[in-house]
């Protein structure tokens, strides 16, 4: 095999063990991320910032159920610290609690995809449904670092 | 030498004396209750919210319309010791139901309780001095429309020697100022009232400011913040230095309207509830506090 090949595949496989190996806490920021992004994507929509796409919605409401079901291995014992985590203690000492917020979150969310209309007129009432989950998760369940 | 411990002892009666009339707690002259208006009840609610009263004086485990019974509990672990927020509720005896308004606005504007005492600033009547008698008037008003709770107040648990009250007369000489902290002379109508919202009623600085060594806030390094007073993490410097410095003033009032930053992260911790009473308020006071955040000095963080 050629050097530079050779080079080429060990660092795809260095690469992929990486992304393989990113830690529980890098990975639950990644899935807040892209719950923020579709949050953002429906916020536009719903203020008139952005053309209404009912595809476009009900893909993002799903986004954000797909998402709060990853929540589900995201959080493991050993994961509570690090990384620039913001998860507060209190998770591991709550999870039932925890848990079932991330349920709600899931079920609302999945609620909305199943019921996007064919106009923006309930848009903004879905969006406050699936949003309010998030700030009353975060009064417990996240703190700031910075 | 006996003529040494002489004036010694006479030295030391005279500060002492001196230490007990600047300890003295100061009630609010007559004539600041002059030409006062009938109150009004509905204005005093947004008074209310703007002040975030619940988040100290419900009930801890209180959810939806119970937050309105005033009944309090809520421990504030402080470095002095633990403080608990006191029973406000309507109630005769438990409450303020008996209280004047005089005897309210006393306690608002110049930590003075209904028996003269000294009322320790876990209470954030640092803050609240600046608001007006007659916002005062309205949200005591409100108050009295809010429900009993015979609740008895739990008091405070403080060791020795923050458990003498007469020694916050001397604290309150350091940190209990009328004034404005920033001086924005000048400022439009906007920039004014969003002044006296963060200021007073709304009294951000109280977390968003870091405190010194004997609990006061450090006005030079103003809505910096701090250290988290409810447990581990801070509280987000919000001057333009801080995190929130890439934030319009657009971002920031939607924020207090939806609990969303422009990154669509959302609001967290003992925010969320300060975040759901501005969505109640009108979008001009959110307006104007963004205004107001945007127009003071910049420092960094205070944590």
């Amino acid at each position: 095999m050629k050097p530079g090949i050779a080079l080429i595949l060990a660092a795809s496989m260095t690469a992929a063990t990486v992304a393989y190996a990113a830690e529980p806490q890098e990975e639950r920021q990644m899935t807040m991320k892209q719950i923020g992004g579709a949050m953002g994507s429906l916020a536009k929509m719903a203020k008139g910032e952005a053309e209404y796409d009912a595809a476009a919605a009900r893909q993002a409401f799903t986004t954000i159920s797909e998402s709060a079901e990853k929540f589900g291995q995201q959080f493991p014992e050993g994961s509570e610290t690090g990384f620039d985590t913001e998860a507060h203690p209190d998770i591991w000492t709550n999870r039932d609690d925890f848990d079932a917020r991330v349920a709600k979150l899931k079920a609302d969310a999945a609620a909305a995809a199943d019921s996007v209309g064919e106009d923006a007129s309930d848009l903004g009432q879905k969006l406050g449904m699936v949003g309010q989950n998030c700030g009353s998760c975060h009064e417990t369940y996240r703190l700031k670092n910075s | 030498m006996r003529k040494f411990i002489g004036s010694l002892i006479v030295l030391a009666v005279v500060a002492a004396v001196i230490l007990w009339f600047l300890s003295a707690p100061s009630p609010l002259p007559q004539s600041a209750f002059d030409g006062l208006a009938d109150p009004d009840a509905e204005r005093g609610r947004q008074v209310f919210l703007a002040g975030g009263c619940t988040s100290c004086h419900a009930a801890p485990d209180a959810e939806g319309d119970d937050k309105l019974i005033l009944s309090g509990g809520l421990a504030i672990e402080s470095d002095f010791g633990v403080f608990h927020a006191p029973n406000i509720s309507s109630d005769p005896d438990a409450g303020i139901g008996g209280w004047s308004f005089p005897e309210f606005a006393n306690a608002m504007k110049a930590g003075v309780g209904a028996r003269g005492e000294h009322l320790y600033p876990s209470f954030p009547y640092t803050s609240y001095t600046r608001m007006t008698v007659a916002d005062l008037n309205d949200l005591f008003a409100y108050l009295q429309t809010l429900p009993a709770s015979s609740e008895a107040s739990l008091g405070h648990d403080l060791p020795f020697p923050f458990n003498i009250r007469r020694g916050l007369g001397l604290w309150k000489l350091l940190y209990l100022k009328d004034g404005p902290v920033v001086d924005l002379a000048g400022a439009d109508e906007q920039v004014a009232r969003g002044q006296y919202l963060v200021e007073g009623p709304g009294h951000c600085g109280e977390c968003h400011t870091p405190r010194d060594l004997i609990g006061g806030l450090k006005r030079a390094a103003w809505l910096s913040g701090g250290p988290n007073p409810d447990g581990p993490g801070i509280i987000p410097n919000i001057t333009p230095d801080g995190g929130v410095s890439s934030w319009s003033a657009a971002d920031i009032a939607y924020y207090l309207e939806s609990g969303f930053t422009p990154d669509f992260d959302s609001v967290g911790g003992s925010m969320v509830a300060v975040q759901k009473n501005f969505a109640e308020l009108p979008a001009t006071d959110r307006e104007a506090v963004a205004a107001y955040l945007k127009a003071i000095p910049g420092h960094p963080n205070g944590y």
